[in-house]
């Protein structure tokens, strides 16, 4: 499954952008390919993170993911429920189970990402 | 067959298939690098074998009455633990590849998590590293991953071969080493003030420490916490029968030397490394985890948990590239602690520190040895004066068959006269008063 009007990564996350603010989660394909996730490991808020950095980690019943941020940006929230409930991922990856916020330090690296339908044929490819 | 089993003309084959000589496949490491031809003796029969072995290890002194310690102790060893771990089933075991299988393995490991947990105060132990050396160390890069800081403070009074180990370790590393110096055998609290900061990943202390002192880091732990950096202490098991432990101190991650719960002294190991930690720290510890659950008919069962963590897993961004636990050594320790039970860990611990007192009192009764620490509390060991070199001394006391004690000099500066005593609960009343007869004969 894959939403319309977010931009998404080669490596399986989304971003949902607003005005300068990009809210990152993992697609369905991501989470459908680990299974059921019992970990995430929240970036630090403050923290900088340029393009394909390593942001957070997603710890399934079979293997630890990392989630690379999509786009150069400062963390201003994570979802702090997945603490608790990481499962969330698996159950409403693009709503409830968000990973973080960032602030976009730069709008060039939004440019390179997928659209829903190019991701949808980049994903019917694998 | 010989151990590289492909013949030359099979490796003359695939160096063809390659198109490369020998030396071309071999290019990237320099010349002087590579192995020189190892010029080997002939094979021996296997009489002659054992008879070289045997020649070789009657140059060991076995039979020295030991008050050697600094961080090794020669404790009793009861004769069921050797007889119950030589059971083939764990004897030829190694650490668990198919885990679940193994489920006698897993449970002993679980078991001896526990005991680790309930020893130390903490939540969560792991399956057990090589030696208290590497546990400190591995405990270091965890609070390293979990701070994503790189200071590290690390007193003197910390056992000087786990601080060359860590030096050794972290030579290549981005790591700022800090170390304090101990103050009249406490930790040097002035000083630790000054330098822990808010880039500060880890204090590191040893309790007793290395001169055998007991401290309470419990205003420490309140410092570094208050600069969110952890607390590190490295603790002799024994001692926790009766001391206060590192949780209740307020330690974030505990590690120790495991070889005193029934492990033999020898040179080289295999010893145990313990490690416990807090719960909110479990995915960045190091090594294998046992944890129990149920399986599909309900019934109690034991995994290895938190693999994900692990080096088949997480590759290059695992927590360690410990993927292997001393398991033999963790069930000597299960099994040692399991006979000895909460009374007779407490007894044994109560036995060493009063041996040590009463020997503490009838060697400082020999004109012209004095304590190096005056009034301080110790547990099992204490450095003493001595009027000339310790070495020397300690030379002279081989000779009438005592393994006196540990020169300090070949740690610490200035320190050329003082000499580490240590007693165990092997040790009688009878051997310490031959201790101080010899000892006052040779000065």
């Amino acid at each position: 499954m894959v939403v319309e009007g977010l931009l998404y990564t080669k490596s399986h996350e989304w971003v949902r952008v607003e005005a300068d603010i990009a809210t990152i989660g993992v697609t369905d394909y991501a989470q459908q390919m680990l299974g059921e996730i019992v970990f995430v490991e929240l970036p630090a808020i403050g923290k900088e993170f340029a393009q394909q950095d390593e942001l957070a980690i997603v710890e399934s019943t079979k293997a630890a993911s990392d989630v690379y941020s999509p786009v150069a940006g400062k963390v201003i929230e994570v979802n702090s429920e997945l603490e608790s409930k990481p499962d969330l991922i698996n159950q409403d990856c693009y709503n409830a189970g968000w990973i973080c916020r960032l602030k976009i330090t730069d709008t060039n690296s939004v440019e390179n990402l997928m659209d829903s339908r190019q991701y949808q044929e980049y994903v019917g490819g694998l | 067959m010989p151990f590289i089993s492909n013949t030359p003309q099979q490796q003359e084959q695939m160096l063809t298939e390659i198109g490369l000589t020998m030396d071309e496949l071999f290019g990237d490491i320099p010349t002087e690098l590579r192995a020189k031809a190892l010029n080997l003796p002939l094979g021996l029969s296997e009489q002659d074998v054992r008879n070289r072995l045997t020649e070789l290890a009657e140059k060991n002194a076995t039979n020295l009455t030991c008050f050697l310690g600094g961080g090794f102790y020669d404790h009793f060893i009861p004769a069921a633990v050797h007889s119950i771990i030589s059971r083939s089933e764990f004897y030829t075991a190694y650490t668990p590849y198919q885990p679940e299988l193994s489920q006698g393995t897993l449970q002993a490991i679980y078991e001896y998590q526990s005991m680790i947990c309930r020893l130390t105060e903490m939540e969560v132990a792991n399956a057990s590293l090589y030696d208290g050396g590497t546990a400190l160390y591995e405990a270091m890069m965890m609070a390293l991953r979990i701070t994503g800081r790189n200071k590290v403070i690390i007193d003197d009074s910390v056992n000087p071969i786990y601080r060359v180990m860590i030096k050794s370790y972290t030579q290549n590393l981005r790591i700022e080493l800090g170390q304090t110096c101990c103050q009249d055998g406490l930790a040097n609290r002035e000083q630790l003030l000054e330098i822990i900061d808010d880039k500060t990943a880890a204090v590191i202390l040893q309790n007793p420490n290395f001169f055998g002192c007991i401290d309470d880091f419990s205003d420490i732990a309140d410092v570094v916490h208050s600069k969110s950096g952890l607390l590190i202490i490295s603790c002799h098991p024994i001692s926790l029968g009766i001391l206060k432990t590192p949780g209740a101190m307020g330690a974030d991650i505990a590690t120790g030397e495991g070889q005193s719960l029934g492990i033999p002294l020898s040179f080289g190991g295999p010893y145990l490394g313990l490690m416990a930690s807090r719960k909110q720290y479990v995915r960045k510890m190091p090594g294998r985890i046992v944890g129990e659950t149920v399986d599909r008919y309900g019934r109690k069962a034991y995994v290895l948990t938190l693999q994900a963590r692990e080096q088949h897993i997480r590759r290059d961004k695992a927590t360690s590239n410990i993927c292997s636990n001393e398991a033999l050594c963790a069930l000597t320790a299960l099994v040692y602690l399991s006979l000895l039970g909460q009374e007779g860990l407490r007894e044994t611990a109560q036995l060493c520190a009063d041996k040590a007192s009463y020997a503490y009192k009838r060697l400082t009764a020999i004109p012209g040895v004095e304590p190096h620490f005056r009034g301080k509390w110790f547990f099992n060991e204490f450095v003493l004066d001595l009027p000339s070199e310790a070495a020397d001394v300690i030379a002279k006391l081989i000779e009438k068959g005592f393994a006196a004690g540990f020169p300090l000099s070949r740690y610490y500066d200035g320190m050329e006269n003082s000499i580490l005593i240590c007693v165990t609960e092997k040790r009688t009343k009878q051997e310490i008063g031959m201790l101080a007869e010899a000892l006052e004969s040779v000065l």
